[in-house]
């Protein structure tokens, strides 16, 4: 009977994103070297193939419906280390989380890190993912020296900045090709320390004053600190609408150590705290307006109103939520709905606007991240322009939420803006072609280099890229 | 695909003139359905039901289907899969029948337990295949509050929602895991726009509830909401009472 084939297949297992909305099953393969890659992208699934890393795509980029799922995480070899040049070469499957680990000791960094580092770094390519020192820093792909894909047709090509397989690679969500190593340009550092200068901004318009400001404080040589997140409470409102916390930070010297701190005798150690996870199953709606609301109050109020060269571990300024392993589970079996935006420069007026339409919901939310972004990358659909980007996370189970995130689309577009497609779970497939100027060039490449699609995603075909 | 919201973009309803198949395509055309298969006896009616969905913005095709031809399910279903990925079908098919002309013409009720159940296993079974097989989507079924307790007056009717009841909570839990979704819409008496009965419902209620449904990945929806209070209470009042039940 029809009904029977599938279930009893052990390699086929239902695969959801990290919002764990829609999932969809797949025969998960997983591959232990780039021989074992290309085998299974021959095997030739009528349904297609795709790689996956960890899973940290909110929405359905790493899925694929029926068909195959390359489960990446089983390349994990750093291959080769150039301290003199400040290179590594690395497997696709190699944790941003393990190159830390491996790299902050001998005195490096990544140069760029997403809120998370439990991504992969092929993952970080394939989603071209941005850190909070997007003005000076760039995306990812930026720091990307070389690439080895496998492509579609079974071949390995090295793809390197400023060819068009390269563009449409980085941000191009797996499409084109499997990544099987990575190369990558590091950043020196002497510390595994931030020194951290945080403000409590009284709303919304003084928030954008500041930003648009210069920084009240510059580093010896003159440049604003690197890293600069606002993190908005979705839950004030009337005259405190949009009160926010400005968090700038810069690599701590080790020089600016003061004497007797114990970071002096261990400067580089990279020890990030892991708080015990949440069971499996979290009925919805712990995260209520109430605990929000008081954490959001708390939080504003028990902050200093302004402070200067705190010094902190990267970990915890840089990606807060990886001390809660299945942090995504506080949101019950229904899942979440991550919206990510970006709107160009000039268009400030949108982007209150949709801060304002957001707070006049008052969602039940963790707080909204607002962040600048610099020139924009290569990426053919890489999510960055120039311009501001604002995200947050919002319980699927809101009423009237998927309207009114569909408005905020419309204001999104109206400003020349987008969303992110790594993220996304939900906009209006119509509208993507309006947020990416070189969908139509991403379209062509992948019709000329993968005519059978052998590469597909439920994010393409629910948006058909 | 569907969205995070559970919005389906392509629809096959089974029984396309069915009132709450209908109300159930606008209400997703109105979110992300682009595609609207309709399948039903080829007639004037279907067509029509078609042509007031064109509007609204989505392609609508009609696919002939017999539910009473289940040989030919198989073929007519399979070609409907293998033109396009199918996100959501609704088993909206079935005959209400007459309860007092049925009683003394064994035929006739014969052909509301076929349509209604034999029917609806064959369709329900191929569907459930070809879902499985492109490893995601929704199978909706569309039972009634008549299934959950023998009525004198509509027991034929009832007995045969029962059986698709049951045939559908076995089908769901059959494929779960599989990333198909089996979900059970048990409706009052549906009564288009006027509400007589304690507990009816319109077409629109039964759409809105489907939605839910679909964004909650719920198992079983009962509109209104109350009735899975009541059904609950009538399931265990002993017969000889239920019997004198004005119900």
């Amino acid at each position: 009977m029809a009904v029977e084939t599938r279930v009893l297949d052990d390699d086929c297992v239902p695969i959801s994103g990290w919002a764990r909305t829609s999932p969809t099953l797949a025969r998960v393969r997983r591959p232990r070297g780039s021989a074992e890659v290309a085998a299974a992208l021959r095997a030739g699934d009528p349904r297609g193939a795709l790689a996956r890393g960890l899973g940290r795509a909110y929405g359905d980029a790493a899925q694929n419906a029926g068909g195959t799922v390359l489960d990446m995480t089983g390349l994990t070899r750093i291959l080769a280390f150039d301290a003199a040049a400040g290179l590594v070469v690395c497997e696709a499957g190699v944790s941003l989380h393990r190159l830390m680990t491996a790299l902050l000791p001998r005195g490096f960094f990544l140069p760029v890190t997403p809120a998370t580092r439990y991504v992969t770094a092929g993952g970080a390519v394939a989603t071209d993912v941005h850190g909070g020192n997007h003005p000076g820093a760039g995306s990812f792909a930026r720091h990307v020296v070389a690439l080895d894909l496998l492509t579609p047709d079974g071949e390995v090509r090295t793809a390197v900045p400023g060819t068009p397989l390269f563009d449409a690679t980085t941000g191009g969500l797996g499409l084109t090709g499997i990544v099987l190593t990575v190369t990558l340009r590091l950043l020196r550092v002497e510390t595994s320390l931030l020194s951290v200068d945080t403000e409590r901004v009284r709303d919304l318009d003084e928030l954008m004053a500041r930003l648009a400001g210069p920084p009240p404080r510059r580093d010896a040589d003159g440049a604003p600190p690197p890293y600069e997140i606002a993190r908005i409470d979705p839950l004030a409102r009337g005259a405190a609408m949009g009160r926010s916390v400005l968090v700038r930070a810069r690599h701590a010297p080790y020089e600016a150590l003061p004497r007797r701190h114990r970071a002096r005798r261990a400067p580089l150690a990279f020890r990030p705290v892991r708080l015990p996870a949440p069971p499996p199953y979290v009925p919805g709606g712990p995260l209520g307006r109430t605990v929000l609301g008081l954490a959001g109050e708390f939080r504003h109020r028990a902050g200093p109103r302004r402070s200067t060269g705190r010094l902190r571990p990267l970990s915890a300024v840089l990606h807060p939520f990886d001390a809660l392993p299945h942090g995504n589970r506080l949101y019950g079996p229904e899942g979440f709905v991550p919206y990510r935006c970006a709107v160009p420069y000039g268009q400030e007026e949108a982007l209150c606007r949709i801060v304002r339409r957001i707070a006049a919901r008052r969602f039940p939310a963790l707080p909204a991240v607002l962040t600048r972004f610099g020139e924009a990358g290569p990426g053919w659909l890489s999510y960055p322009l120039p311009g501001w980007s604002l995200g947050l996370d919002l319980p699927t189970g809101l009423p009237g939420l998927a309207a009114f995130l569909d408005a905020l689309d419309e204001e999104v577009l109206g400003a020349g803006g987008r969303v992110q497609l790594a993220a996304d779970s939900r906009v209006r497939p119509d509208a993507v072609a309006a947020m990416f100027p070189r969908l139509a060039d991403f379209r062509a490449l992948r019709a000329a280099l993968d005519p059978g699609a052998v590469l597909r995603s439920d994010l393409s075909r629910r948006l058909a890229l | 695909m569907k969205d995070a919201f559970g919005a389906p973009q392509s629809l096959l309803v089974l029984g396309g003139t069915s009132a709450i198949g209908l109300a159930t395509a606008r209400r997703l055309i109105a979110r992300r359905t682009r595609t609207v298969l309709l399948a039903g006896r080829p007639s004037p009616a279907l067509s029509a039901a078609a042509a007031s969905l064109r509007p609204l913005g989505a392609q609508v095709r009609t696919v002939p289907f017999d539910a009473l031809d289940t040989a030919s399910h198989e073929e007519r279903l399979g070609a409907v899969f293998a033109a396009g990925d199918v996100d959501l079908v609704l088993l909206a098919f079935g005959v209400l029948g007459d309860q007092a002309r049925d009683e003394s013409d064994p035929a006739a009720a014969v052909r509301v337990a076929q349509t209604n159940y034999t029917g609806a296993v064959s369709a329900g079974l191929v569907c459930a295949g070809a879902l499985q097989a492109q490893g995601h989507g929704s199978l909706v079924v569309l039972s009634s509050v008549a299934a959950e307790r023998a009525r004198r007056a509509d027991f034929i009717y009832g007995s045969s929602k029962a059986g698709l009841d049951v045939f559908a909570q076995g089908l769901g839990d059959a494929l779960y895991g599989t990333g198909v979704h089996v979900m059970v819409v048990r409706p009052g008496p549906v009564r288009g726009g006027r509400a007589a009965e304690p507990f009816a419902t319109t077409p629109e209620a039964v759409a809105g509830a489907i939605e839910l449904g679909l964004r909650r990945r719920s198992e079983t929806v009962w509109v209104p909401g109350a009735l899975r209070v009541v059904g609950s209470a009538l399931r265990h009042v002993p017969r000889p009472l239920f019997r004198r039940l004005p119900v």
